[in-house]
């Protein structure tokens, strides 16, 4: 953490993308979370992300429930609005956004209390509605803001800062995000940008329900050896299946030379997902197998990360509902309001 | 016992079964009445059930135009053998009870003050229908045919309106008019018709239209613009959202691409559903929900959220009876505070009023504007009584000059031009700050919405100053919302009088009949009809002008004078509670009864030296 502010000027030779934008306009005020936290690197891989895909920043909307991850959306894409909500409720609000403008990109930054806790319910029927956009856990299995209480996702058995073990099951995000519909489900550790940036251009990209559960370690509260969640114990226990490079229809695209192993997979939008298979019998275009997948290497004592599943022709809540390809937000009262004339016909109709 | 004599003044009761079908057959009946020119006001009463349970359908017939519940019943249809002993009590001496005499039933059960008129419907119907749902849904029709000969309504008014509700199912309009004519001609050929209550037509009715408050207000919210309804079923709320999903079929649907011009979610929880509104009023949609007392409660946090960070959002709250689950399917005014200051810190909410459906049409279009100009949540109060019940209201009005009042969004031009935005900064004075929605511009008026303290430029900060000054500013918000809101209707007494009385709502129809009966009676009261809060300055200027001044509500703790009393800062003395408040809709006898009693105690003659000549002793 510092406070010092962040210098405006740019260094003029700093690579620019489609728009003429560099990574820097995707930026947001300077992180107040504790220095090392695996939240800050999640949030520079979504400036990353947004920035490689070129994105209009003011065309994203960004929302977050209440926690230490739920503050990240101000310390990136500054030139887009924000919502901080309400503890686990972000996926409500996001969805009645989503209502109102389906133009948007919407993101929702949460944690693994705000999402697994209090907001089980509410993540749970965001995904199984299919509203399109990218939820992001930032999952660290401890409640940082009020100081290190375990939360839903720390694993049974871990021990906390003071040497008690947690004696409640986890939560896996993963499986219920899987179980409950989301067409496009990934696990990444903050401390792995080369896999994550990818996964989050994916999931931007994506135009259904995306979820990233993203472990983070808490390094205040949660980066001590018996915690499941530390940096050291995450990287010992990383088991990837795949590697993946996000490629916009624009681009040619050019297959590196390792026959067997690549996977390519067009989105909807024509984007292709070129997945470097690592796990050979991994297929993340099955959502039952990728259930089953994962399930043993828990067992195993494995965190899976990578693409799991995705579904690259899916649907999602507007699709459902048939509403107008036009926002609702963009209707004037000559759409929007019947008049006087249709009023006489209901009154004559309830006479 | 001398039976009653009463023409177009009366009250009929059905005693049903719930699940029997019964109910269009009753509202045929209601609606025949009207057909002839002549008030009637029916009422559902029913429990929280699906089948089996007992369910009334009341019918108030005056041609007065009381529309009010009454009390008592004149005449009872009694249909359902579970409550027979209540419904046979219940009718007022000298009335009158129509059953079923299939079975006979010992003279015990009978009383010898009013008169009986038995048909044995069970055994015409199964001489007639084979098909045992046959037999249950024309025994329904069976009885309004005998009940017409009974009071001699018009049978071709009946007929016309069975063609009418089977326009759609042709083949279904002469089995119904068959059983209908029926159940008439044995009443004439067995009964002794016409009894002593009869309908004669009359000319009372005019241009009104016979409409649900629900069905109203959700037809208020396309009308109001709104495109977006997040939701979850709660009686007596459900019927709202419903309606709103077949207005906006009929009217915002794209005639060539078919796309909706609208968006109904049925959330997982009333928590999930004003959250969503919330996320939709945020990003420039008019979105609304509609609940109940429960809904409101488990609503509180994301309300204290929407009046802090300034979003606007409409609450259609149709009341009932709490605390808790209470009677769910009973009617009270017992969410005034809880919706007046809902969630925790300091809040104010504006609320609502509507009388009957009409103005659930007007007040729920209006919430959508008030909402978007003051950016805060606005809560429509209805309840159970307008809300599920079809009310006599004159015509639906709309003004195709207005426009959508959409408050102060600043927009992309403004923002290109160099226009300061602060999103929490008072440029106007009124304490509304303009708001951007996202999306709108490439590098300005982007912020970020907390439920934390911020500065005038949306910045967090915890500074004691900046709370107190953004705090002072939602005060001054209020304030001008208070000039804003629906003014309240006055009515005099002729020549005025130095008591008053204030209701609000649905107590209205009671209250206009109580006005007569009080007057009748030699108490003149002046009367004031509160639209909504925060209070108009009339409302304080009113009970100014007042000695004493009653206020009616239909809830225990008086809620609404609460908030006088502590908004308006009035003396609780010159306040006098009448309240009514065991679930059913207030009747004029209950507020007469409070309010002469209360005069009889009273110096009266402040009242007398005022008024004209009041006796009240």
């Amino acid at each position: 953490m510092t406070y010092l502010p962040k210098p405006k000027l740019h260094h003029p030779d700093l690579p620019k993308n489609e728009l003429g934008l560099t990574r820097r306009d995707y930026e947001g005020a300077i992180s107040t979370l504790c220095a090392g936290c695996g939240h800050d690197a999640i949030s520079a891989a979504i400036v990353h992300a947004c920035y490689n895909l070129s994105l209009p920043p003011h065309r994203i909307a960004k929302l977050s429930g209440i926690g230490c991850s739920s503050k990240t959306p101000t310390y990136f894409l500054g030139a887009a609005h924000g919502f901080n909500s309400v503890h686990g409720r972000m996926p409500s609000v996001l969805t009645g956004a989503h209502l109102a403008n389906r133009d948007l990109i919407y993101l929702g930054v949460s944690g693994d209390g705000d999402s697994a806790s209090i907001g089980l319910g509410q993540f749970a029927h965001a995904l199984r509605r299919g509203v399109n956009m990218t939820y992001i856990v930032e999952n660290n299995g401890v409640y940082g803001l009020t100081k290190g209480q375990f939360s839903a996702t720390a694993d049974r058995g871990a021990l906390n800062k003071r040497g008690a073990a947690n004696g409640d099951e986890a939560i896996d995000m993963v499986g219920l995000a899987l179980q409950l519909g989301a067409t496009f489900v990934a696990r990444s550790f903050s401390g792995d940008k080369a896999q994550l940036v990818p996964l989050i251009e994916a999931a931007l990209t994506h135009a259904g329900a995306a979820f990233i559960d993203c472990i983070s370690p808490c390094v205040t509260f949660n980066n001590h050896a018996g915690s499941t969640k530390s940096f050291d114990y995450v990287r010992e226990h990383n088991e990837a299946v795949n590697f993946l490079d996000v490629i916009s229809g624009r681009e040619t695209i050019t297959l590196e030379q390792e026959p067997g192993t690549v996977e390519l997979v067009t989105q909807h939008d024509g984007s292709v997902l070129r997945l470097r298979k690592v796990a050979g019998d991994y297929d993340p275009t099955d959502r039952t197998s990728a259930i089953d997948f994962l399930a043993r290497h828990h067992q195993a004592g494995e965190i899976v990360t990578g693409l799991l599943y995705v579904d690259p022709d899916p649907t999602s809540l507007h699709g459902h509902l048939g509403t107008a390809t036009k926002p609702l937000n963009a209707f004037d009262d000559a759409v929007l309001i019947p008049g006087s004339a249709a009023l006489a016909k209901i009154n004559a109709s309830l006479r | 016992m001398k039976p009653l004599v009463r023409v177009n003044d009366f009250v009929v009761k059905f005693a049903n079964v719930n699940g029997s079908g019964s109910a269009s057959a009753n509202r045929l009946f209601a609606q025949s009445i009207i057909r002839m020119g002549v008030p009637a006001t029916p009422r559902n009463i029913f429990p929280s059930n699906i089948q089996g349970l007992p369910t009334w359908y009341e019918v108030r017939v005056s041609e007065a135009g009381y529309l009010g519940a009454r009390g008592g019943t004149d005449l009872m249809v009694a249909m359902n053998p579970q409550t027979w002993d209540k419904d046979v009590a219940g009718i007022v001496p000298g009335g009158y009870l129509f059953y079923d005499s299939t079975r006979p039933l010992p003279a015990a059960k009978f009383r010898d003050d009013i008169t009986v008129l038995g048909l044995p419907l069970t055994a015409i119907c199964n001489a007639e229908y084979t098909d045992p749902r046959q037999r249950q849904l024309f025994k329904n029709i069976l009885y309004v045919g005998a009940l017409s000969a009974i009071l001699d309504i018009d049978p071709v008014v009946i007929e016309q309106l069975v063609a009418e509700q089977f326009k759609a199912k042709e083949k279904l309009i002469a089995p119904n008019v068959h059983a209908f004519r029926l159940g008439r001609a044995h009443a004439e050929k067995s009964l002794p018709c016409p009894i002593g209550l009869t309908v004669r037509r009359a000319d009372k009715v005019g241009e009104r239209i016979f409409l649900e408050g629900n069905s109203a207000a959700a037809l208020g919210a396309v009308y109001g613009g709104a495109t977006a309804c997040a939701w979850y079923p709660i009686t007596p709320s459900t019927s709202l959202a419903e309606a709103y999903q077949r207005w906006c079929a009929r009217f915002r649907t794209d005639p060539e691409t078919k796309e909706k011009r609208y968006a109904i979610v049925q959330a997982e929880d009333e928590l999930a559903s004003i959250g969503m509104v919330i996320g939709a009023g945020w990003n420039g949609a008019r979105a609304f929900t509609a609940t109940s007392g429960p809904g409101i409660s488990l609503m509180q946090e994301f309300l204290g959220l929407a009046y802090f960070a300034e979003i606007p959002a409409v609450i259609f709250d149709v009341q009932r009876a709490g605390p808790s689950t209470g009677m769910p399917t009973r009617t009270q005014q017992c969410d005034v505070l809880s919706c007046a200051y809902a969630s925790h810190g300091d809040t104010k909410h504006v609320l609502l009023f509507p009388e009957d459906p009409r103005e659930c049409f007007e007040l729920g279009a209006t919430a959508f504007d008030l909402a978007d100009r003051l950016q805060t949540p606005v809560f429509v109060l209805l309840d159970l009584d307008i809300g599920m019940n079809e009310r006599l209201v004159a015509p639906l009005a709309w003004d195709d000059t207005r426009r959508m009042d959409r408050g102060k969004v600043m927009t992309a031009e403004m923002l290109e031009s160099g226009r300061d935005f602060g999103r929490y900064l008072d440029v106007d004075g009124d304490g509304i700050p303009w708001r951007t929605w996202p999306g709108t511009h490439p590098t300005r008026g982007a912020y970020f919405t907390r439920g934390t303290s911020r500065d005038r430029y949306a910045r967090y900060t915890e500074e004691g100053d900046a709370y107190r000054d953004n705090m002072e500013r939602l005060l001054k918000k209020f304030a001008t919302a208070r000039t804003l809101v629906p003014a309240p209707i006055r009515r005099d007494a002729p020549g005025g009088s130095r008591l008053g009385v204030i209701y609000y709502g649905s107590t209205a129809p009671a209250m206009d009949e109580a006005l007569d009966l009080l007057a009748a009676e030699g108490i003149a009261l002046d009367a004031l009809r509160v639209r909504a809060f925060p209070f108009h300055a009339d409302v304080k200027r009113f009970v100014q002008e007042h000695e004493r001044v009653f206020v009616v509500e239909q809830n225990r703790d008086a809620q609404l004078r609460s908030l006088l009393v502590v908004e308006e800062e009035i003396d609780p003395a010159r306040l006098v509670r009448v309240l009514h408040y065991d679930g059913t809709p207030i009747t004029a006898d209950a507020i007469v009864g409070e309010i002469a009693a209360h005069a009889r105690v009273t110096p009266l003659r402040r009242a007398q030296s005022h008024g004209s000549q009041p006796q009240g002793v």
